[in-house]
Parts: C-alpha cells; sequence; structure tokens
C-alpha cells in the first residue's frame, strides 16, 4: 500500500502525529456506545478529512471497506443484539428490538465516525517516515522498528512472484480444478519466498552494521512542530467534544461494566 | 568504534580459520590460513563446497552467534577479531531483490552510515559521493524496487562504498545479472576501488569479467584450505588454456568455474532435419500486462528438431514472447496458432470459445502434454514435498495409472541424475539440481514442445554445460517420440552457438 | 544479567550449545525481520478471514448463540506460528500484535481495537509458552498456546463486543473460541511451521534445525 500525495495541510504532519491523532479520536469514543457521540465527532471530523486533501476517487476506493463494513456491523447488531424496549421482530435467535436498532445506528455511526480519520490520516503516511518517527520520537528501539520495516516491505515486495507463481501452476497441469486448494498452495509457496528473502535481508542488514553495538544517528529527522501539535489537539478536542454532548444529553452508554 | 573519517585499506589475516554451520555436519570451510595486505585485489574461486562464501561472511562478520554454528582458529580484520569488526568490512551479496533495505535510494545508501554513528551532515555528502562512484545516477526519492537488477547490485555497492570500509567483500555480484547488467557493476567495483584503495575481495565464476580488476587469485580446497594462491597467471595460466595452463586450472574447470582458455564441453550439431512447425505465430503482439505492449507485429515459428533462440534486449519483451507462445499469456493482438498434429484432441477450458489451435484457449491439462514451460526462477514451480513427487505431479494430472507414474519418474530419475535425491524436499536442493528438477518435472508428461526461460542463468560451467546437453538431446530426440521444438529465451550467446539454434531477436 | 550457563536443552534433545540464557533470547536481526514477514503474512489472512467469516457465522449464529466463535480461529494463528518459529520470549505477543496493528491500519469494521484484540491475544499464547520456560515447543505445547489466545480472545470479545450477554452466550462463546484456537492456531501453526522447515527455509532458527541435520 503505498502512500498517496495529499495536497491538503496534513498531507506533511509527521506520521506519529497522525497515528496519535487517530488514536486520540478512536480511543475515548470506544468507550461508550450511543449514536450521539458518534454523530458529532462525524460531524466535527469533516473539517478534518477534507484537510487531508484527498481526491473524491482516491478518498473513495480507500474509505470503501468501510462503508461495506459498517452497514454490515449494523445489520449484525440490529438481529443480534441485546434486546431492551418493544421487539419487533423474533424468530429462533433473532430479535429486532428498539434497543438493538438503537445499539445499530450506534454502531453505524461509530465505525464511521473510528475508521474514516484513521484510513484518511494514514493514506498519506510513508512506513519509512513512520519507522523515523517512532524511533526518533517515540523513542520504541530502533532494531525493532528497522526490522519490522524491513520485513514488511519483503511480502509487499513479492507481486510479480505471484504471477509466475500462478502461470507456473497452469503449466504444470494443475490449474483446472481446485482452486482453494492452489491458492493454498501458493500461499504457502510465497511464504517461503518471503522468509527466504527476509533471512537474506536480515543478513544484508547486518553486513551494513546494523545492530552493531554503539549509538545509532538518523539521516532524517523526525520533529514534532506547532502543526503537529495542533494536529492531535484537535483529534483530542473531537473526541472531548463528542463524548461532552453525549453526557449533557443523556445519552452517554460505558460499554464496560454492562 | 565508529569511524567518521575516512577508513584505511584494511588487512586481512586468517590463522586456521574454520566454520560449522549448526546444521551440518561437516565443516564449511577449514584450515584456512592467509593474509591479505591492505589495498590487494583478490579473486576467490574454489568449487561448490569449498566455503568461499562462508570465509566472504566471516569476513564480514555477520556468521551468527555460538548458535548458528562454531568457529576454530582466527580471523582478524583491520588487527581486530572478525565477528566485531562491524563497518570495517562491506558486503554485496547476490540477489539484487534481498539487498535492498528501504524504499528509497537515498534512504537505502545512508543506512550502512546511519548504523555507524556518521554525524547527519556528513552523510548526505557521502550518500552522494556512494552515488557518484558506482555510476548511479537517480535521484534520491526514487522508489528503490523500479530499479533494474544490475542498478540494484550497484545500490547496494554504494551502501557499503558510503560507510567507507577497509575491505569490500563481493559475493558473486553479477551471477543474477544479464551481460548489459555485469558490465556495469564491474565497471562500478572497478572505479569505486580506483577511488578508494580498498581491499577488494571478489567470488565469482565467471572469472574473465574480473581478471582485469584483479591482482591476486586464492583458491580454496573443497576438503578445507588453501589449494592456490599467486597472481592469475601463475594460477590459471595466461588465458591460452589447452596444455600451458596450469594443473590447477583444469581442476577448476572441472569444478564449474569459467576459466578462461578452457571452454566447457558443447553438444554435437543436430543429427536430424529441422521438422514441422509446431507453433506459429502472426503478427503477434505480447504484453505482460493487458494494455502494455511491450513487443510486436512479431511472425515466428517453433520448428520440430530446433532451437529457437529468443534474443533481446532486458525488457525487450523476450519473456513475455515465451510465455505467450507457450499458452501462458493471451496474446495481445495477432495470434498463435499450433499446428494441426499438435492441436489434435485438446480440449478448451471452460467458458471459452476460442479457436482450437490457439494454446491461450487450452485446458491446463492440455496444455500439459503438449508445451512444456521451465520457469527463469525454479522456485516458483515447486509443487511437492519430495523430489518423487514433484516429477509425478504432470503424470498424476493426467490420471495415469500409478505403474506408469513410477516407471516415467524413476527414467527420469536416471536420465537427470536426481536419482540420489529422491526423497529429498525440493526446496533444499542446490541451483544446478533445482535446475535439472524442474526440466526433469516438465518432462514427465511428455509435451512435443518445450520452452525455457533462461535455462543457464547464474550457473556455473559444470551446470551450464549439463544443460545444454540436456536441451540438444531433446532437440534431437530422446525417445520414440521423435525430435521436440524447443524455444529457449536467453541472453547467453554461448547457449545458441552451442545448441546451434536459430537466432529470432526480439526489439521494442 | 542471568548468571547461569548452563545449557537448557530443548525437550526434543536438539544440540543448542553451552550458551547463557540472555544470548539465546535475545532477538537477533533475523528474528525481528522473520517475525515481521510471519505477522504480514497472518495480517493477510486474517484480512481475507474478515470478509470470509461474515458467512459461515451468520448461518451457525442463528443455532446457538456464541458458536460463532469457532471462527475465531484464524485470527489467533500468527501469535502461535511466531512464537513457534522465532522460539525467543515476546515472539508470540509480538507477531500477534504487528498483525493485528496492520490489519487495523488497512482498514476493517473494528478499527483500532483490533490491536486490543491482538495484545491481548498475544498475550495468551506467549503466558502459554512462558509457562514452559520458551524450552518446549512440540504439538502438545503448540495446541495449549493456541487454546490460550482462544480462550484470551473469548474474554476480550465478551467484554469489548457483547457486553450484556448473558451466561449462556458467555459459556457457549469462550468455549468455542478456546476450542477453535486450539484446532485451527494451534494445530495449523504448527503444521505450517514443520511444513516451513522441511524446504529449509528456516535454517537459521532453531526450528528448522530440528528437522534437518544434513550431512
Amino acid at each position: 500500500m503505498s502512500p498517496e500525495i495529499g495536497r491538503g495541510p496534513l498531507a506533511r504532519r509527521n506520521p506519529v502525529a497522525k497515528l496519535g491523532a487517530a488514536l486520540l479520536i478512536a480511543l475515548p469514543l470506544v468507550a461508550t456506545i450511543d449514536p450521539v457521540s458518534a454523530f458529532v465527532a462525524l460531524v466535527l471530523e469533516i473539517p478534518l478529512l477534507v484537510a487531508a486533501g484527498l481526491s473524491a476517487r482516491q478518498f473513495w476506493l480507500r474509505t470503501l471497506p468501510l462503508w461495506i463494513a459498517a452497514p454490515a456491523s449494523a445489520v449484525t447488531i440490529a438481529l443480534y443484539g441485546a434486546p431492551s424496549g418493544e421487539v419487533y421482530v423474533e424468530w429462533l435467535f433473532v430479535r429486532v428490538s428498539e434497543g438493538s436498532l438503537l445499539l445499530a445506528l450506534a454502531t453505524l455511526l461509530r465505525v464511521l465516525a473510528i475508521g474514516l480519520p484513521a484510513v484518511v490520516l494514514f493514506v498519506t503516511v510513508d512506513p519509512t517516515d513512520l519507522a523515523d518517527g517512532l524511533a526518533q520520537i517515540v523513542r520504541l528501539p530502533a532494531r525493532f522498528v528497522l526490522g519490522a520495516l524491513a520485513g514488511m516491505r519483503t511480502l509487499g515486495l513479492l507481486a510479480d512472484d505471484w504471477r509466475a507463481l500462478s502461470l507456473a501452476r497452469r503449466a504444470r497441469g494443475v490449474a483446472d480444478s481446485g482452486r482453494l486448494r492452489r491458492a493454498a498452495g501458493m500461499a504457502f509457496a510465497l511464504f517461503v519466498l518471503a522468509i527466504r528473502r527476509g533471512s537474506a535481508l536480515a543478513t544484508a542488514m547486518e553486513a551494513r552494521a546494523f545492530g552493531a553495538p554503539g549509538a545509532r544517528t538518523w539521516a532524517r529527522p523526525s520533529r514534532l512542530t506547532t502543526g503537529d501539535a495542533l494536529l492531535l489537539v484537535a483529534g483530542a478536542a473531537i473526541s472531548t467534544t463528542a463524548l461532552a454532548v453525549a453526557i449533557a444529553v443523556g445519552a452517554f452508554t460505558p460499554v464496560l461494566g454492562r | 568504534m565508529p569511524a567518521s573519517t575516512a577508513t584505511p585499506p584494511a588487512a586481512v589475516e586468517a590463522r586456521g580459520w574454520g566454520w560449522r554451520y549448526a546444521t551440518r555436519q561437516a565443516w564449511a570451510v577449514r584450515q584456512v590460513s592467509l593474509r591479505i595486505e591492505p589495498g590487494q585485489r583478490v579473486l576467490l574461486l574454489g568449487a561448490s563446497g569449498s566455503g568461499k562464501s562462508t570465509l566472504l561472511q566471516g569476513i564480514a562478520g555477520v556468521l551468527g552467534g555460538a548458535d548458528e554454528g562454531e568457529q576454530e582458529g582466527s580471523l582478524h580484520v583491520a588487527g581486530l577479531a572478525a565477528s566485531a569488526a562491524r563497518g570495517h568490512a562491506g558486503l554485496v551479496l547476490q540477489d539484487p531483490d534481498s539487498q535492498t533495505i528501504l524504499a528509497r535510494v537515498g534512504d537505502d545508501v545512508a543506512f550502512g552510515c546511519e548504523n555507524l554513528g556518521v554525524p547527519r551532515e556528513e552523510i548526505w555528502s557521502r550518500v552522494g559521493e556512494a552515488l557518484d562512484a558506482v555510476g548511479l545516477d537517480v535521484p534520491l526519492d526514487r522508489p528503490t524496487s523500479a530499479l533494474s537488477g544490475g542498478q540494484k547490485q550497484r545500490l547496494a555497492l554504494a551502501g557499503v562504498l558510503a560507510m567507507r570500509p577497509g575491505v569490500v567483500l563481493l559475493d558473486e555480484p553479477t551471477a543474477n545479472l544479464d551481460p548489459a547488467g555485469v558490465a556495469e557493476v564491474r565497471d562500478a567495483v572497478g572505479r569505486a576501488m580506483d577511488a578508494t584503495g580498498a581491499t577488494l575481495i571478489v567470488i565469482e565464476h565467471r572469472v574473465e569479467v574480473w581478471l582485469p580488476l584483479v591482482d591476486r587469485v586464492i583458491v580454496l580446497a573443497p576438503g578445507g584450505g588453501v589449494l592456490a594462491d599467486g597472481t592469475p597467471r601463475e594460477v590459471l595460466g595466461a588465458g591460452s588454456g589447452g596444455d600451458a595452463a596450469p594443473a590447477v586450472a583444469h581442476d577448476l574447470a572441472a569444478a564449474g568455474v569459467w576459466v578462461p582458455g578452457i571452454p566447457p564441453r558443447v553438444p554435437p550439431p543436430p543429427v536430424h532435419a529441422t521438422g514441422e512447425a509446431l507453433l506459429t505465430a502472426h503478427d503477434l503482439t505480447v504484453a505482460r500486462i493487458p494494455g502494455a505492449v511491450v513487443a510486436g507485429p512479431l511472425d515466428v515459428e517453433v520448428r520440430a528438431g530446433e532451437v529457437l533462440g529468443i534474443v533481446g534486449a532486458n525488457g525487450a519483451g523476450k519473456s513475455t514472447l515465451g510465455l505467450t507462445l507457450a499458452g501462458l499469456l493471451p496474446p495481445a493482438g495477432g495470434r498463435v496458432a499450433a499446428s494441426a498434429s499438435l492441436a489434435a484432441d485438446a480440449s478448451p477450458r471452460r467458458r471459452r470459445g476460442q479457436a482450437d489451435d490457439d494454446p491461450f484457449g487450452w485446458s491446463s491439462r492440455s496444455l500439459l502434454t503438449r508445451i512444456g514451460t521451465v520457469f527463469q526462477d525454479p522456485e516458483h514451480q515447486l509443487l511437492a514435498r519430495t523430489v518423487r513427487d514433484e516429477l509425478a505431479v504432470g503424470p498424476r494430472a493426467l490420471g495415469l495409472a500409478e505403474e506408469e507414474v513410477s516407471a516415467r519418474v524413476d527414467d527420469l530419475l536416471d536420465r537427470l541424475r536426481l536419482a540420489r535425491l529422491a526423497e529429498a524436499n525440493p526446496y533444499t536442493l542446490s541451483g544446478g539440481e533445482k535446475r535439472r528438477l524442474t526440466v526433469a518435472a516438465t518432462l514427465a508428461a511428455r509435451p512435443r514442445v518445450m520452452v525455457l526461460d533462461e535455462p543457464t542463468y547464474g550457473q556455473d560451467a559444470t551446470t551450464w554445460a549439463e544443460l545444454v546437453a540436456i536441451i540438444a538431446g531433446l532437440r534431437d530426440g530422446v525417445d520414440e517420440r521423435g525430435p521436440l521444438a524447443v524455444a529457449a529465451i536467453t541472453h547467453d550467446e554461448g547457449v545458441l552457438a552451442a545448441l546451434h539454434a536459430r537466432r529470432f531477436e526480439v526489439t521494442r | 544479567m542471568h548468571a547461569s550457563t548452563s545449557a537448557r536443552e530443548t525437550s526434543q534433545g536438539s544440540s543448542d550449545r553451552r550458551v547463557p540464557l540472555s544470548e539465546r533470547w535475545r532477538w537477533r536481526v533475523v528474528d525481528i525481520v522473520v517475525a515481521s514477514v510471519i505477522a504480514v503474512a497472518c495480517a493477510a489472512v486474517f484480512l481475507l478471514w474478515n470478509v470470509g467469516y461474515e458467512g459461515p457465522s451468520a448461518l451457525l449464529k442463528p443455532l446457538l448463540p456464541g458458536i460463532q466463535g469457532l471462527f475465531a480461529g484464524p485470527w489467533l494463528i500468527a501469535g502461535v506460528l511466531g512464537g513457534l518459529i522465532i522460539r525467543k520470549p515476546g515472539a508470540a505477543l509480538y507477531t500477534e500484535t504487528v498483525a493485528s496493528v496492520i490489519s487495523a491500519l488497512v482498514g476493517n469494521q473494528w478499527g483500532p481495537l483490533t490491536i486490543a484484540s491482538g495484545l491481548v491475544q498475544g498475550l495468551g499464547a506467549e503466558l502459554v509458552f512462558l509457562l514452559f520456560l520458551y524450552g518446549v515447543w512440540r504439538l502438545p505445547v503448540a495446541i495449549l498456546a493456541g487454546a490460550g489466545a482462544g480462550l484470551a480472545c473469548g474474554i476480550n470479545d465478551r467484554i469489548l463486543w457483547y457486553p450484556g450477554a448473558d451466561t449462556l452466550f458467555t459459556t457457549v462463546y469462550i468455549t468455542s473460541t478456546t476450542v477453535s484456537g486450539a484446532l485451527i492456531a494451534g494445530l495449523g501453526a504448527w503444521l505450517i511451521a514443520r511444513g516451513l522447515a522441511a524446504t529449509g527455509a528456516l535454517n537459521r532458527f532453531a526450528a528448522g534445525r530440528e528437522v534437518s541435520r544434513r550431512v
């Protein structure tokens, strides 16, 4: 998943700030399951989504999974959620009630409220810059951050190999039937290739003195600027405002302890 | 300790050094004693299994700790123990794809400097110098995945040079490259060595590529120890070959090294006259991804009893043409037609209204017995858990009786000398053995046409000669079915000459 | 620092040499890189299963509430597989967490809570491996680790996703996630690790060294 080039003010923010903002939006919202907080959050997020500067096509394409998943989970909750209030439909274990419909609405809005900013923020994040930020700002161990980055890249570069694997199976006479089994076999072969390549990459990294004792310097400095601080504040503001409104209106329903 | 100024050329000294991997009983290297002076340029040779790569990795200090193997003797770089001298030796490995560490060119080159603690201001000037030294003129934010093989190897070399090591180690850096890439890398190394004066140790079995650059040749013996050590002339002879070359040179040639002046054996010219054209392409344009035409329109025939050599520059579409002829990729324009005898009784794929003589429209099983394809990377074609089962995949897919399957498998195990590996996992075979295995597996279904993509890619002289002999045997007909039609995609002119192939050049 | 220098032989009797524990438990670069490769591969499985599980689960849910826990196995496989291959402290936790982070980043209906699930599930497997002092890696331990991850998953889901569910649902759900973890994650991961070791891809790991001792 290569980063899109957003053109808005958000695109150039430090990836750690983007990660932090997404978490600041998500975590408080997760504490409650009511439609009001999710709706308020969604409305407040619109300027954020616009500030990312994605084209319409990029936006809809990348958030597509959310637009599918949100209604799907809402329907599931509507049918099987904890019943309360008037019951409309009842069949076997399906129980559609006033309470479950309300929960479904809340779930739909909440999935969007948490997911949309997360997707939009991460779409413009370059993995190398994120690794730099995590190691320099959050101070995660450099060996792990860079090793993980290198390992993750490895699998992503195997698209050509996948194509070759499927052509090879056609040539060997086994491509006529058994699609699932063939896909599993190809996935295994790709896994072997990825591990082999990852092991060789680890040797190459060690050959460039990676993991050697002594302090490491950073060619690409990663710092938090005022713009990043503003982004974090905006994220926190969105979720706290949403929660405050929900509490004020009386719709706040905590997730834990039910 | 990291050096922030240029590291002077380093000496390498081994005293009775040996290494055994934890997974093996036998020692990979044993009793190696040598001293390489600072600034010397050494070519390290030896039969496969003589531990050359292990020695290089030992000098680079990447062999791992006590849980990965055991060491005997001592190995020193610039006076320090090799395992503790990170940064004094830089290593470039064989596979271009396993050495690109970061996604952007500049970042990848800067990686080594970062690890050594070089101050930031100095890193980027070193990056620029290193890229200039290897002649890689690309912007710093170019994605590394967009580089060609030769460029990737030069990038790895730049990453090593930016560390300013005292010793530069190259482990078969050009084995996986086409001739243009080989020349690029060799020239880049020459320039870089002239600029830095660092010590150089190269492993490569294509000797004449590196002879102009080196002033010393060391040969390792398979059982342990150093077999020969001296100037290129002393060890290999003057390149005139024949009886004038020393015994060592002949031993090396027998072990698979491409010794200048001692060429490998080539098979005799074709016995039969060329037969019918089994595949014909009319006005064919080919594309890897639909819409992106790489070559064409072309008219070409693949005839029985003959080897068609498909040649062309890198990226010109040779492989794409080969795969389209083999019925694996759809033609972007024009058509591929199989002869009547080849297309007889071929069953179509489901839901396809293609003409019966177009191989792309055939079912996988029909393709299996008519056109066999051997891919460039053997690991893409491994399907089973033992060599025997691998050979049996094709016959079993045809629904043959078990006795017939066993008979074919045993015959191929003998013919291609894989019998002692019959129960081994295919992934654990050596490169040359994997290649023979994939050729054998394709032959098990007895196709009449064989398409081979770079069959001699990265092979030493012995495997090269074996494969060329096998292909010649197919061309001349090994059993009652008679001569096969062979199409070989290759950039190796030696193969074409050895097989008396008809050249077909694909130009953009 | 551990003062013990006595080698801890694994139960299979593979010859780990006399290496101090602290060194044997330290992560090498290849451990980090390959653990990340495993995490990415499992994240791909997670993402596919996010979509794929809806069908079977919707079919089974009406029959017995909570039985959809039987389909939780594929999401638990990263931790057990990482632990079996890398065999160092934290491997199961690392692999499962990183896989769930990737799954969350790519986007799914559970959002950042996926990461919480990953942490808890990884911890479930990790604790089992810890119980055996990171020294036993045979099939029963793999199955137990899968069960541990399944149990953790069941409890986590019950608290976060099914608040207010009744006793029947809770019992059925947690039992089925545990069983699914044991079979799909535990046994499945063990089989995959063995298959990989047979190909020689794991030669730099203890898991590969058990299988092959070539001459």
